[in-house]
């Protein structure tokens, strides 16, 4: 019974350890240098890649902090370690999502099959805030919209992997994984001498490929650009650091202008055309002549020379109507209306509050529940049943029953565990997985992706703008 | 490069010489003040207000002028545009803007020096505190420039640099030479007459150039040389003239389309520099000498700005 005094069985997977206690194969290289390792040791470690990273300036702006200072994003240097052929099971399941998701997008946009099939409703996708009239008819190049995706899993008690989340806008923390591998190869080059770990560093050249192919096919030698909000941006960081990898500038809004239907870069030379922009910015603020007047991020134009075929966006204008809490539960179906495949990957079980037998069974058990906001991001907005107080319970209920289309609802998983560093030594933390999915004229993984990990106590919450932390994620070859 | 990021390494550069000639000028009036007579003190605690045209911000807040309140004015306080501590701060964020075009040991230096300048507290300029702190602010632009000139590739980010950098020294050069001499000279007409010593030792240190002046003139400080070695002596790194070399060597190596303006303008006041002769800047009057030289200055920084950089 947990204090709130409702039954809730919290078992989860471990990692690291199986059921009997005994360390798992792929972890036990890194138990025995564990145990063989000093704390102090492991400790100056550990403060070495604080300096590190502070000195680099790898920082990580939160939102709501007072101060709008800038935060490290905590870094545990235990890494979640996944045996290849997990990895490479798990790896088929995401191209099949991600190709799956991105033949829903094309088909939607132009002759809407699976609307007319009745696999959805159509108000779920032209009704979807997210759904962009104007993209209807724009042919791109691969029929590619999402060229960069994040899915976000976890793994449940019985040690499955399940997709909580796809984001397909504008994921980000990629970087991170990056960092934290070259931070780990500097900390404790020893540990990458016992096992062959997969490597991630190419996914810069990867990504540049990816954006390359997005190109229309009559520009021979694409200009790509990163378009990034500005240095005020929580992400920026990761902006900046891919485009440097790349070699391909880094622009903002006012940066770039479009002239006859082309855009261009404003350089101390002159104007420069580009071809490719990787846009990490939201939708909404792309183009104040096409979407949010207010926008000062964007650039005036740019919308219309992306539908003359003039310019690229990665990620394509509307694809949050695909990434939508409430197009989640159709995923599968799109898996098997398109590939004719049964999903490798589950989705979690999940009730759609505007469906009335749905809506019933979530109030009947809505301390059992996680309930989130079909159209919300971040981590806020949710209800974790479990944890809730009454009086949270009490007005959450009354916010559902106000609105019952606003809100999905899922069991509570488990997030696995992983042992993680804390005051007291080593603890198992709550983690996920986030890997990178690339679509430019294949698609592409590198091995892994980003493990976020709870860093509170008991915490289902991984979010680094919420006080999550991540770790290094080896897929052994 | 994009005209955005150019602009920003342009004035991350001018905003560290500024600190640094800040820092200079601190130093001499610390000095002056300290150890000179009543009669020159309040001139002296003025001239890096008149320098940097604050004193009307200083007054505004009806304190009176004293050394310490003045050292906290153009050091600490985040509210003074021209103190110490806003010029590293902006030097820092337009690092932070363009952190990968330029070098990391160079983005490193700017922001380790803000960060150590930030945990700054006033009691600790009290004693000789005040004097390590501005030696500290000396070491850390000789670093930036040092960093600057041994990391970064020789392209648009370092042309910028250098552009902004040699600017910046040129207008505080102009500034410090017309507000200093004009507190050390009784009447215009005393020009070659034998001045407190001690007063113009004071002036070429502030740019370190006594050392300097010993070494080429091997004479008595004279006002009239003082003003030819910082003017026109292209030998010395900080004269008006040694500036000019290094912005037109600057612009000689940026191309832009619309940009000839500019560079007409740097070639015309590099000339005038090369050619000048100190005697007939004397006839002239020196202060109207470098008024003019300061506007000619502003003017460059004007269609340097429309030429490369962000103009509204």
């Amino acid at each position: 019974m947990s204090k709130r005094g409702v039954s809730v069985e919290r078992r989860h997977y471990d990692e690291m350890r199986a059921a009997d206690g005994e360390v798992r194969p792929h972890f036990r290289a890194l138990a025995e240098w564990l145990a063989a390792t000093p704390a102090k040791r492991v400790a100056e470690k550990r403060r070495e890649a604080d300096l590190l990273f502070h000195r680099v300036g790898i920082t990580f702006a939160v939102y709501g902090d007072v101060q709008g200072a800038e935060r490290l994003i905590p870094f545990d240097t235990i890494p979640r370690v996944i045996p290849r052929a997990e990895w490479d099971e798990l790896a088929r399941g995401l191209v099949q999502r991600v190709t799956a998701l991105n033949r829903f997008l094309h088909d939607i946009y132009h002759k809407q099959e699976i609307l007319k099939a009745k696999v959805i409703a159509p108000e779920q996708v032209t009704g979807n805030a997210a759904y962009v009239k104007a993209m209807e008819g724009l042919d791109l190049p691969n029929q590619v919209y999402s060229h960069i995706a994040g899915i976000d899993l976890i793994r449940h008690s019985d040690g499955e992997y399940y997709v909580l989340e796809d984001n397909l806008r504008t994921p980000s923390g990629v970087s991170y994984m990056i960092e934290n591998r070259k931070m780990m190869m500097r900390l404790f080059p020893e540990l990458f001498d016992r096992q062959a770990v997969a490597p991630v560093e190419h996914y810069p050249a990867l990504l540049l490929e990816t954006l390359r192919a997005a190109a229309v096919p009559r520009v021979r030698d694409p200009v790509v650009a990163v378009l990034t909000p500005g240095q005020h941006n929580s992400a920026y960081f990761e902006h900046a650091f891919l485009a440097q990898q790349m070699g391909v500038e880094l622009v903002e809004g006012a940066d770039l202008v479009v002239k006859d239907n082309f855009v261009y870069m404003r350089t101390t030379e002159g104007r420069q055309r580009v071809d490719v922009i990787y846009r990490r910015l939201d939708d909404a603020f792309l183009d104040p002549l096409a979407f949010r007047k207010d926008s000062l991020l964007g650039v005036p134009g740019l919308f219309a020379a992306y539908r003359a075929g003039n310019v690229s966006l990665a990620n394509a204008v509307g694809t949050g109507v695909a990434d939508d809490k409430s197009t989640y539960p159709f995923v599968p179906d799109m898996i098997r209306f398109y590939l004719g495949e049964e999903p490798l990957l589950h989705n979690v079980p999940t009730w759609q509050l505007k469906k009335p037998e749905d809506l019933k069974y979530v109030l009947d058990k809505l301390e059992q529940l996680v309930v989130k906001e079909v159209q919300g991001s971040g981590g806020y907005g949710m209800l974790i049943g479990p944890d809730a107080s009454k009086a949270e319970l009490k007005a959450f209920r009354a916010r559902i029953k106000a609105h019952p289309a606003k809100y999905i609802a899922q069991p509570t998983l488990s997030l696995s565990t992983c042992p993680t560093f804390v005051k007291r030594g080593v603890a198992p933390r709550h983690v996920d997985l986030r890997p990178y999915v690339l679509s430019g004229k294949e698609v592409k993984l590198v091995p892994g992706g980003l493990t976020r990990v709870a860093l509170k106590e008991g915490s289902l919450v991984v979010n680094s703008s919420q006080g999550g932390g991540t770790k290094d994620t080896w897929v052994l070859e | 490069m994009l005209s955005r990021v150019a602009d920003r390494i342009y004035w991350m550069s001018r905003q560290m010489e500024r600190a640094e000639n800040m820092a200079r000028i601190l130093g001499v009036t610390h000095n002056l003040v300290l150890f000179g007579t009543k009669g020159t003190r309040d001139p002296n605690l003025l001239a890096p207000l008149t320098i940097t045209d604050s004193a009307e911000r200083y007054f505004e807040r009806k304190k009176p002028l004293s050394l310490d309140a003045l050292i906290e004015f153009m050091v600490l306080d985040a509210n003074n545009p021209s103190s110490i501590i806003s010029c590293l701060k902006g030097a820092r964020e337009n690092a932070h803007a363009v952190r990968w075009q330029i070098t990391s040991e160079m983005w490193e230096t700017l922001n380790t020096t803000w960060l150590e300048a930030k945990a700054m507290r006033r009691a600790e300029l009290a004693g000789g505190g005040a004097t390590r702190f501005l030696d500290w602010v000396k070491d850390r632009s000789h670093l930036f420039r040092g960093v600057t000139y041994g990391t970064i590739v020789r392209g648009d980010a370092f042309n910028f640099s250098r552009l902004g950098t040699f600017i910046e020294r040129a207008d505080n050069t102009a500034r410090i030479l017309d507000v200093k001499y004009h507190i050390m000279l009784p009447s215009v007409s005393d020009v070659g007459g034998a001045l407190d010593y001690y007063q113009w030792a004071a002036l070429l240190r502030s740019v370190s150039s006594f050392e300097t002046y010993r070494a080429l003139y091997r004479d008595q400080i004279f006002p009239i040389k003082v003003a030819q070695l910082l003017i026109l002596e292209p030998r010395m790194p900080r004269s008006l003239a040694a500036c000019f070399d290094q912005i037109t060597q600057a612009m000689e190596r940026t191309h832009g389309q619309h940009d000839r303006a500019a560079r007409r303008l740097a070639e015309e006041i590099h000339a005038r520099l090369t050619h000048a002769d100190i005697e007939e800047i004397f006839q002239g009057g020196l202060h109207e000498y470098l008024s003019s030289c300061l506007e000619d200055i502003a003017e460059l920084g004007r269609r340097i700005q429309t030429a490369y950089l962000v103009s509204e």
